[in-house]
């Protein structure tokens, strides 16, 4: 039986504590986004649209290296952060839940947002009509009703967090308990040939997160039925 | 007319023999090695086709069936591997460059000829390549070590998964100190920009780069003329312009 090192378990450990912060944080600042551009109808509503998605296009290496220019002591954010005391995001935990934020973004956004654009905006004027106030409405009508939309952002940004890689590699530098995340371990074991470590961690990170896919599926079908 | 004719046959010779050649690169030779190419398709009417990345991954993928010719490690240790395992032709690997460390920042004036900023400490973060991966990170770990200053400095270090990576922690002035090589700072034979301390050979075990014939290209004559090209004055020249010691 293979023994897992204990910097890999650490590894392992530092990888769910930044997907689950990471993915709270997508969800507090998603739903409001989300939100925005289902029922706004300002012009510049498709240009927000597009810069959502334009992490998409970027290769994370790419954009991790930006990260690490813009996050720099030479760039805005840099400048930013150490004005406002807060050290330099590069090379710590924070810095790589910031840039898995901004990577992840659309894969919250846009199954939230397609979830309110569905329900439309005819069950909140009737709730209006009812007396319901803003907040009201919000959360009683459109968040039960755009749950299956919530699950999906949860379940994709919690996977692609997890199965993130060039952001981190390049904002990371690779430091045990604060930036070392599973797939930097795992690429590190394949790149110095420890092939049997690699496949030990590779393969314990998909059954795992099979297993919480497939848990995640079949409890949000459950809860889909309870609300229809 | 005759000389026309000459010049046909020259040609048609050429053809016949002028072959291809799939060369794996280690990303630290990339500069010269398209320059060394290009003189190599120039003289020979070969044609060269480069690709760069890790020794690592290059390693596993020739394992895999790559369609690699030949490959330019950064190091020897895996073209020694490689002919072991019978992954490459006997016998072929050789040392075509000598790597060198320097210890860099992007500053001007703030690292001294000597390396004595490690020890005075004004500075956030050193950058390394993981000594894992890298030679040039074993390199680094090693002069740290030789220095006495290895556990010191352990919470200022932060690591590269490649010198390319390293370099661009310190580039981009995240890190203000590195340890990358030469070769990426030189141009021309020279360096321009930032400071640097050029490692003194004594404090780090040799970077031996080595070439070395794939077995599945043991009988590929292109790739066997691309090898000793290598080792002609010419080459040795550019590979000298990068800051790489001879072998």
């Amino acid at each position: 039986m293979h023994t897992f090192a204990p910097d890999d378990l650490q590894a392992v450990w530092l990888t769910l504590k930044l997907a689950a912060t990471s993915t709270c944080l997508l969800l507090l600042i998603a739903t409001p986004l989300a939100w925005w551009l289902a029922y706004s109808n300002k012009w510049y509503k498709g240009m927000l649209a597009a810069v959502v998605a334009l992490p998409l296009v970027i290769p994370p290496t790419v954009l991790g290296f930006y990260l690490l220019l813009l996050m720099g002591p030479h760039g805005v954010v840099g400048e930013l952060t150490t004005y406002l005391r807060l050290g330099r995001l590069p090379f710590t935990f924070a810095g790589l839940v910031a840039g898995s934020v901004l990577f992840s973004m659309p894969f919250a956004v846009q199954p939230i947002q397609n979830a309110f654009e569905a329900i439309g905006r005819r069950p909140l004027e009737v709730a209006a009509t009812l007396r319901a106030g803003g907040w009201d409405r919000f959360l009683s009508v459109a968040l039960p009703l755009a749950r299956p939309g919530f699950l999906t952002a949860i379940i994709l940004a919690f996977a692609h967090t997890v199965g993130e890689f060039g952001v981190v590699l390049m904002l990371g530098g690779n430091i045990g308990g604060e930036t070392r995340v599973l797939s930097v371990v795992i690429y590190n074991h394949v790149e110095a040939m420890e092939y049997e470590a690699a496949h030990w961690l590779a393969g314990g990170m998909v059954l795992f997160s099979f297993i919480v896919l497939l848990a995640l599926y079949l409890a949000g079908g459950k809860l889909w039925k309870g609300v229809r | 007319m005759r000389n026309c004719l000459f010049g046909v046959l020259l040609f048609a010779t050429q053809s016949v023999y002028a072959g291809e050649v799939n060369a794996a690169v280690a990303a630290n030779f990339t500069a010269p090695a398209q320059q060394i190419a290009e003189l190599f398709q120039k003289e020979t009417g070969n044609t060269v086709k480069l690709s760069f990345g890790s020794t690592g991954k290059f390693y596993a993928q020739i394992k895999e069936g790559a369609p690699f010719d030949v490959l330019l490690a950064a190091d020897d240790a895996i073209p020694q591997r490689l002919e072991k395992e019978g992954l490459a032709a006997a016998n072929t690997s050789f040392v075509y460059a000598l790597g060198k460390l320097v210890l860099w920042s992007a500053k001007p004036g703030f690292v001294d000829e000597k390396g004595a900023v490690l020890n005075t400490g004004s500075y956030n973060k050193i950058a390394f390549a993981d000594p894992k991966l890298a030679p040039y990170g074993l390199a680094a770990q090693e002069t740290l070590q030789s220095l006495k200053l290895w556990d010191k400095l352990q919470s200022r270090l932060v690591t590269g998964e490649s010198i390319a990576q390293t370099y661009q922690f310190v580039a981009t002035g995240n890190a203000e100190l590195a340890f990358i090589a030469l070769s990426q700072i030189t141009k021309n034979g020279k360096v321009t920009e930032g400071s640097w301390w050029l490692v003194p050979a004594n404090r780090y075990a040799p970077i031996r780069q080595a070439a070395v014939q794939l077995a599945a290209a043991k009988d590929k004559n292109a790739a066997g003329v691309f090898l000793n090209f290598l080792k002609r004055d010419k080459a040795l020249e550019i590979i000298r312009s990068y800051g790489y010691g001879l072998p």
